[in-house]
């Protein structure tokens, strides 16, 4: 066990170097000068190449990204080049928004992903099963950017319900969550609903029932622990999945989260915060594949981790 | 300096006419209030010698203030932290006598050395101003900026309420200089203390102060009760709520909860506002000093042939690229906007004539038109103006590939001398200060036409950078006639060499709830963007 988390550790440790370095270079090979971007419209060319060398971007590529190496094992992720504030800090204060959505958001999505796969399976290629398999098809392939607006329009600007935008309190949190959620749990309803078709056709379930056990205790006792499996190493993913697709919700529901940073950066060349979501995603994403590996015997014994 | 002295009082009358009343405080206004602003991206920085966007540069006027000032709502200069200045008679030496008792938001009082130090911050290298380029006239700024010194020659502390900024040549601009954000004067205790992140801990003697920043999500300004303009600002606080999207904006606006969109009316929903008399009766419009072009780098065939450019200018129909963006923005005709002083009034420009275009075509040897590539910025409504424009190219025979790129990208091009054409919308001119001056230097000067500056049409013009160094050494107030008129002949030769297609001028809409008060012009303010000092609750 330890030794098989000391060897993925080290893996992701090679993955999330690999993802600095490309991302890295296809920064340092972008057709635009970070240096023009901080020195505005007005500087003269010694201001220009100044503010180069003190940000070290009159180096080879190699020396410069192994500058950044160097701070990133201390801990240090740079300066932001435009605001001038450390990447860590901008990072710190934007994260616990960007973690408390994506919580609430796999919660909202389990619940709903879940319970809809479970009625699709029981009422197998009856009339619920085909509506909910074609509600979720259409989850699936709704655009965020829309789904967010009509949200927000039906339930905080028509209904008043929730408040329109913003972060702060539980209100706040609803609608992204349950956005989110809606969004996601396509995914989960269609992969439950053949999980637990799967189950159900096996000889175990078939002895329950013969024993005469409810209906209820048949499936949520002894049919749900065994379909959930595959869902488990899911939500790995799908933090990874939030991580890229976060944005657009944060955005729509004025959400303080790393998305809006990110963007903003993007559209400045701001490397070192660029650099700093990037990084901060990677982990986020290894870790969630990780902590899903690790979860997984304990749900299911048969699994062994080698 | 006796001399200079004495006759204080006939220079100040001099620079009357070139500088406006003070302003005439609103008889309806009154303290007390609060409004609330919205904006899609948090702000950067309110360090006034970095922050050089549209968005912070209206906060930072309400934060810090500079040696001059604008009257509210218009362009015309007025004293700011200065009591009174004078002018030596070559030009070269203006002195400032401080108000006394201006307090910093800690509580210490400003004095002549803070005017030094703020100046001397923003031109050190270290400090990565993008605005250093502005104080080039002072002496020994050459000496900064190649880091020979640590401190400008020409700022002199005469006394804890007298400076005086000695130049290397004679700057008609300087006065304006004196009034952006870059030359805000900075307390240095609050600067050290901040520990390079000044820009998220700024400490002035503005209007307001800062008394909460949570990052990404909301910035609150509260009144300062100190503030050394007795009985302003007339609100109490001011709040900035960050990531709300243009259209959300909005709908909190019809809702009530917010005051002003500071991101404007998003551009899908500007037909329907204008067409709604409830809204509309919300929306403020108002001129910015802004240009959109056309470039034609004029280094590199075809363009190289000033038929060919004319020809490109006769060949866009300015009315219908107007149309495209729902008529907001004012067709132009020449590279500065109305607004700005120094415009020619009486010019007619190209006119829209695509038969005349066609037989320049003809002259200039294409008689069959040809090839090339127009870049353009890739967020709307840039692409959609490029698409308009590469039409009326099209009929006189130009096939123009739009290259819709990030602005990154077209800088970056456009910098480099490898795009024959570019439409500048989005990174387009929006003037620093209301000076004719400043349209021309980085942007149609010989020395923006270098690798990596802003003259995209490449386009230098030795005599008329003669002819802008002599405008801008006409510092006499009482010349500013002649001046101006100066500059609006450089400007005329420009549009006879024709670098540039002018397209539109930016007209800005904006909205205010119903609650809000103050002259409309605050609210699309040409300096200041909204002008928070000003404004009230009704």
């Amino acid at each position: 066990m330890l030794g098989y988390v000391l060897r993925r550790l080290i893996q992701s440790a090679l993955i999330l170097l690999g993802v600095a370095f490309i991302t890295f270079f296809l920064l340092f090979v972008l057709p635009a000068d970070p240096v023009r971007q901080i020195a505005g419209r007005s500087a003269t060319p010694e201001t220009v190449e100044n503010i180069r060398q003190q940000l070290g971007l009159d180096q080879p590529f190699l020396v410069q990204f192994g500058r950044y190496l160097g701070g990133l094992v201390q801990g240090d992720l740079g300066r932001s080049y435009l605001q001038k504030s450390e990447v860590s800090v901008l990072i710190a204060s934007r994260l616990p928004a960007t973690l408390l959505l994506m919580v609430a958001a796999i919660f909202c999505e389990l619940l709903i992903g879940l319970s809809m796969g479970i009625l699709a399976a029981l009422r197998r290629d009856r009339f619920t099963d085909q509506a909910l398999m074609m509600t979720s098809f259409v989850t699936v392939s709704a655009p965020q950017f829309v789904v967010s607006l009509l949200m927000l329009y039906v339930f905080a600007v028509k209904l008043g319900w929730f408040p329109i935008g913003g972060y702060g309190t539980f209100a706040h949190l609803v609608l992204p969550a349950i956005t989110l959620g809606i969004l996601g749990s396509g995914w989960y309803s269609r992969m439950m609903r053949s999980s637990m078709i799967d189950v159900m056709r096996t000889d175990y379930i078939r002895t329950a029932r013969a024993k005469g056990l409810s209906r209820t205790r048949v499936v949520l006792g002894h049919a749900l622990p065994n379909a959930i499996l595959p869902i488990i190493a899911m939500i790995g993913i799908d933090i990874g999945v939030f991580m890229g697709g976060i944005v657009v919700v944060e955005s729509v529901f004025g959400w303080p989260g790393i998305g809006q940073l990110a963007w903003q950066a993007i559209q400045r060349i701001d490397i070192p915060i660029i650099m700093g979501v990037t990084l901060i995603s990677a982990v986020a994403i290894v870790l969630g594949n990780l902590l899903a590996d690790l979860i997984a015997p304990f749900i299911d014994p048969r699994i062994k981790l080698k | 300096m006796k001399h200079l002295l004495a006759s204080t009082a006939v220079l100040l009358a001099l620079t009357l006419p070139a500088m406006a009343q003070e302003y005439t405080p609103d008889p309806a206004a009154k303290q007390g209030g609060a409004m609330v602003m919205t904006y899609k991206d948090d702000v950067a920085t309110l360090d006034p010698a970095i922050g050089y966007d549209w968005q912070n540069w209206s906060m930072i006027r309400s934060l810090f203030d500079g040696l001059m000032d604008y009257v509210p709502g218009t362009t015309d200069l007025r004293l700011g932290l200065a009591e009174s200045y004078e002018i030596s008679e070559d030009g070269l030496s203006y002195t400032f006598k401080l108000r006394p008792g201006v307090k910093f938001h800690n509580g210490r009082e400003m004095t002549a050395d803070d005017v030094k130090y703020s100046l001397d911050r923003v031109t050190l290298p270290a400090t990565q101003s993008p605005g250093s380029g502005f104080f080039g006239s002072i002496k020994g700024y050459d000496a900064m900026v190649g880091g020979t010194a640590t401190s400008l020659e020409g700022v002199v502390v005469v006394d804890p309420l007298t400076v005086r900024i000695d130049l290397s040549r004679p700057d008609a601009t300087f006065l304006h200089v004196m009034a952006i954000n870059f030359s805000a004067v900075v307390p240095k205790e609050a600067v050290e203390a901040a520990n390079g992140d000044f820009g998220k801990m700024p400490v002035g003697t503005g209007a307001f102060k800062m008394t909460e920043w949570t990052l990404g999500q909301r910035l609150v300004f509260a009144r300062n009760t100190d503030y050394w303009r007795a009985g302003e600002p007339y609100l109490d606080q001011v709040t900035f709520e960050f990531g709300q999207e243009p259209i959300v904006a909005l709908l909190r606006l019809q809702n009530g909860e917010i005051d002003v969109p500071g991101d404007g009316i998003p551009p899908a929903k500007f037909t329907e506002v204008m067409g709604d008399p409830a809204q509309k009766a919300r929306v403020v419009e108002g001129g910015v000093l802004h240009t959109g072009y056309i470039t034609m780098n004029v280094t590199a065939p075809p363009f190289d042939k000033v038929e060919v450019r004319r020809a490109v200018n006769m060949a866009i129909n300015k009315a219908r690229v107007v149309q495209v963006i729902n008529n907001r923005a004012v067709p132009a005709n020449q590279p500065l906007p109305p607004a700005m002083p120094g415009y020619t009034a009486d010019y007619a420009g190209y006119a829209y004539d695509v038969e005349a275009a066609k037989k320049l075509l003809a002259d200039a040897g294409l008689p069959d038109g040809f090839e090339t590539d127009l870049y353009a910025m890739n967020t709307d409504p840039n692409p959609r103006i490029a698409q308009a424009i590469q039409q009326d190219l099209a009929a006189i025979g130009i096939t123009a590939n739009i290259q819709s790129l990030a602005q990154a990208n077209v800088i970056e091009a456009g910098g480099a001398g490898t795009a024959p054409m570019i439409w500048s919308g989005g990174m387009a001119w929006v003037a620093d200060f209301p000076d004719p001056s400043n349209f021309y230097g980085p942007i149609l000067g010989c020395a923006g036409a270098e690798p990596g500056g802003w003259n995209w049409a490449k386009y230098c013009n030795a005599d008329l950078d003669k002819a802008a160094v002599a405008a801008d050494s006409m510092s006499d107030p009482a010349k500013s006639a002649d001046r101006l008129k100066a500059w609006s002949d450089i400007y005329m030769q420009v549009m006879e060499d024709a670098p540039w297609a002018p397209v539109f001028n930016d007209q800005r809409f904006t909205m205010k709830s119903d609650r809000m008060g103050g002259a409309d012009a605050l609210y699309v303010d040409p300096i200041a963007t909204v002008n928070f000092d000003y404004v009230y609750v009704k």
